[in-house]
């Protein structure tokens, strides 16, 4: 029970910070629920990543819901637990900001034009770019990239499909999906 | 009549939320032409505005604008209607991946496609790293709040969530204090 209070409370600050979009959003589930709570791994998070980003709807709104399910599930609980973790992670996000445009559809609010809103943004901007640069950082970890030490051939691997991925996206714009279905053949074929 | 507009709303935002893949700004073109275009809900000049709301509102892009819609058709439970519609198509999607998933994320060709699309995921979130700052206008004035940001989550585990406050605050102290002659209106 304490576990899905925590559950609620830590998305609903997420939902309650979530500027910037999606994966900024994902930074902030990054930092609640990988470093500070430690309910899932760093590399459960990059799969909720990888599948949020390949199946249908809001990225913010798939991890919410895998994450969740995840974070029940690893505390040792049934799936049927796992769900209501999803359904709390889920309302929670979204809850915040059910609030604010309510309050901003009522009174219509040229709420953008508002000079402390466009203040407040001037600082927001450039620390979301910071929040996205952090979580690509965060997951260069031994889990998603494997150690030099211990598998030296998954390292190396790994640094060639970052390289070709980070490349691919930056300057070819290839599609992500794409993109994510080549590197998961590629790595049943190398491994 | 009542009962349709609730069916209609609810069941447009879940198509909207059900062929959506990537999300956010992947759904403006959808959603425009089924809320302004085909339905009339919203004027093109409305959208444009509300665009910019549920933009610089915190929370999940699609989700605002379906609030924001339900709540100008029909009040508050409209909203209700229209948000479920939108993340419903997720959640049940989510819901039976993960199902699915529980049971295979340990067989040998799970693992091996998984070792080779990590890497990838990690690229796909530092490449709009780089386009964001750019489009943000990040100068040499304040390359130091992205850099200082990233070293505060990355090497000493600072939550993202004081780092958004205090830019925030930030922010609002300079826009207030320091740089309060400077009234010119920018686009957000």
């Amino acid at each position: 029970m304490m576990l899905f209070l925590k559950l609620f409370y830590s998305f609903f600050k997420i939902g309650l910070f979530g500027f910037g979009g999606g994966y900024a959003m994902l930074s902030l589930i990054q930092g609640e629920v990988v470093t500070y709570h430690g309910w899932i791994s760093p590399s459960e998070f990059t799969d909720i990543v990888a599948i949020s980003q390949m199946t249908p709807g809001p990225i913010g709104i798939n991890s919410a819901t895998y994450v969740g399910y995840t974070a029940i599930i690893n505390a040792g609980y049934s799936s049927t637990m796992g769900i209501l973790g999803s359904i709390t992670a889920t309302l929670a996000v979204i809850l915040p900001s059910f609030i604010l445009m309510l309050i901003i559809s009522k009174f219509f609010l040229k709420y953008q034009k508002n000079s402390v809103v466009e203040s407040i943004f001037k600082g927001l901007r450039p620390a979301i770019v910071g929040l996205l640069a952090a979580a690509a950082l965060v997951l260069m970890n031994s889990e998603n990239f494997g150690s030099l030490q211990d598998n030296s051939y998954q390292f190396y691997i790994s640094i060639a499909i970052f390289i070709a991925a980070f490349i691919a996206t930056k300057f070819f714009k290839v599609n992500p999906i794409l993109m994510i279905i080549i590197c998961g053949a590629l790595g049943a074929v190398l491994y | 009549m009542m009962k349709n507009i609730y069916w209609d709303s609810f069941w447009s935002f879940f198509k909207i939320g059900a062929f959506t893949i990537g999300g956010g700004y992947a759904m403006i073109p959808l959603i425009q032409r089924k809320v302004v275009e085909d339905r009339k809900w919203l004027s093109e000049k409305d959208f444009i505005d509300l665009l910019a709301i549920a933009q610089s509102a915190p929370g999940v892009f699609a989700v605002n604008i379906s609030i924001f819609i339900g709540y100008k058709l029909k009040g508050w439970k409209g909203s209700l209607v229209t948000t479920l519609g939108a993340i419903l198509p997720s959640f049940l999607i989510i819901i039976a991946i993960a199902l699915v998933f529980q049971q295979f994320k340990d067989n040998v060709w799970v693992v091996k496609i998984f070792m080779g699309i990590r890497p990838a995921v990690v690229a796909l979130i530092a490449a709009p790293t780089f386009t964001l700052a750019k489009t943000t206008g990040i100068n040499r004035w304040t390359i130091w709040i992205p850099i200082i940001s990233a070293l505060l989550i990355w090497l000493l585990g600072v939550s993202p969530i004081y780092i958004i406050i205090a830019a925030g605050l930030g922010g609002y102290l300079w826009g207030h204090f320091i740089d309060s002659n400077n009234k010119t209106t920018q686009k957000p």
